[in-house]
């Protein structure tokens, strides 16, 4: 005789509790993190070194890598670019979770940060499902992966607070239907933020600079 | 292949809750999975048999109950379930859409065997 158990519990709830204890942490501390997400190749890197380019006057950014492989090549060019990074290998998982990103912010000096970026594996399924314990949750979407990604990767859509449209500057050369691209994201996330852009060439990459530092600004202040 | 991940949350949760039920062995496991939710069955399937072997969860029964993706129009308050793709409100061709239900993604309830209940 086999007794039914009620249990009802979410399934990622252990990932998310430990996400909360993130960002109360870092609210506290008054940083702002950002959790940026792509598909392999999409530019993540080359948006995160041109975006610290342009605030590193104003602000201190620290820069948390992760990657499925022991490499080091991105991290050794944020550092480069004169900002503290931390590398963090997942061992072959497709995603950072938040126990990985409890231990990447443990490695970065805290006090004196304004902003952490932190660059998720290249991978437009799996991150999607681990909150990070970020505030915001931002994809970079570039025009070459094609215009369907909205349908056929629709839950990484769903959780985004700002959605960025990289390499247009290569619009001229392949086909990209941006009304049917953003219907599907209009589908899935009602109003959400989008700023059209190239890392390469800086076309309109002043818009995404304006409004992060809109949200450095009303974390500093509100908390 | 988040699964592995995913496959470790859900023993643990089973064998906290069949702790607390004071249970001998868990037979079946009852999983709602939404439509829109990435995880697939197979290979959380796959994970279990070889996680679960030396726990009182071995052997047990992994039951997925599947909830499709369903939409609300806002413009004409039309009820619909996602297809395959995405697509717009299927009476009026609005975007002005709700997710309401295909999201979930929780572990409802297992079924345990308890000391003593051979004998009832």
């Amino acid at each position: 005789m086999n007794t039914r158990v009620t249990v009802v519990e979410k399934i990622m709830d252990a990932n998310d509790q430990v996400a909360v204890l993130i960002r109360d942490k870092l609210t506290a501390k008054r940083i702002l993190a950002i959790n940026l997400m792509a598909s392999p190749g999409a530019g993540k890197t080359t948006f995160i070194l041109r975006t610290i380019q342009e605030l590193s006057s104003r602000f201190r950014i620290g820069v948390i890598e992760g990657d499925t492989a022991p490499v080091t090549i991105d991290a050794d060019k944020i550092t480069a670019a004169g900002m503290p990074a931390v590398q963090i290998n997942t061992g072959g998982e497709c995603h950072l979770d938040a126990m990985m990103m409890s231990r990447g912010i443990d490695q970065l000096p805290l006090d004196d940060l304004d902003l952490i970026i932190v660059e998720n594996v290249g991978n437009l399924i799996c991150p999607a499902a681990f909150n990070l314990g970020t505030h915001l949750n931002v994809l970079i979407a570039s025009v070459p992966e094609g215009d369907d990604k909205p349908y056929k990767y629709p839950n990484i859509y769903r959780g985004l607070d700002v959605l960025v449209i990289s390499k247009t500057d290569l619009l001229p050369y392949i086909k990209f239907n941006m009304e049917y691209f953003k219907q599907g994201v209009e589908i899935l996330n009602p109003g959400l933020s989008t700023f059209a852009l190239s890392a390469q060439t800086g076309d309109n990459f002043q818009n995404w600079i304006n409004w992060l530092e809109k949200q450095i600004a009303i974390l500093k202040q509100n908390g | 292949m988040h699964e592995l991940a995913v496959t470790e949350n859900i023993l643990s949760i089973a064998l906290k809750h069949a702790k607390q039920a004071q249970a001998v062995k868990v037979t079946d496991i009852y999983i709602t999975i939404g439509q829109l939710s990435s995880v697939v069955d197979d290979s959380v399937q796959f994970h279990w048999d070889i996680m679960s072997e030396d726990t009182i969860c071995s052997g047990a029964k992994l039951h997925f109950n599947r909830i499709p993706a369903e939409f609300f129009c806002t413009e004409c308050q039309t009820k619909f379930n996602m297809d395959q793709v995405l697509a717009p409100c299927p009476n009026c061709g609005s975007i002005r859409v709700r997710i309401v239900a295909g999201e979930e993604f929780f572990l409802e309830s297992i079924e345990v065997e308890r000391k003593g209940d051979d004998s009832l």
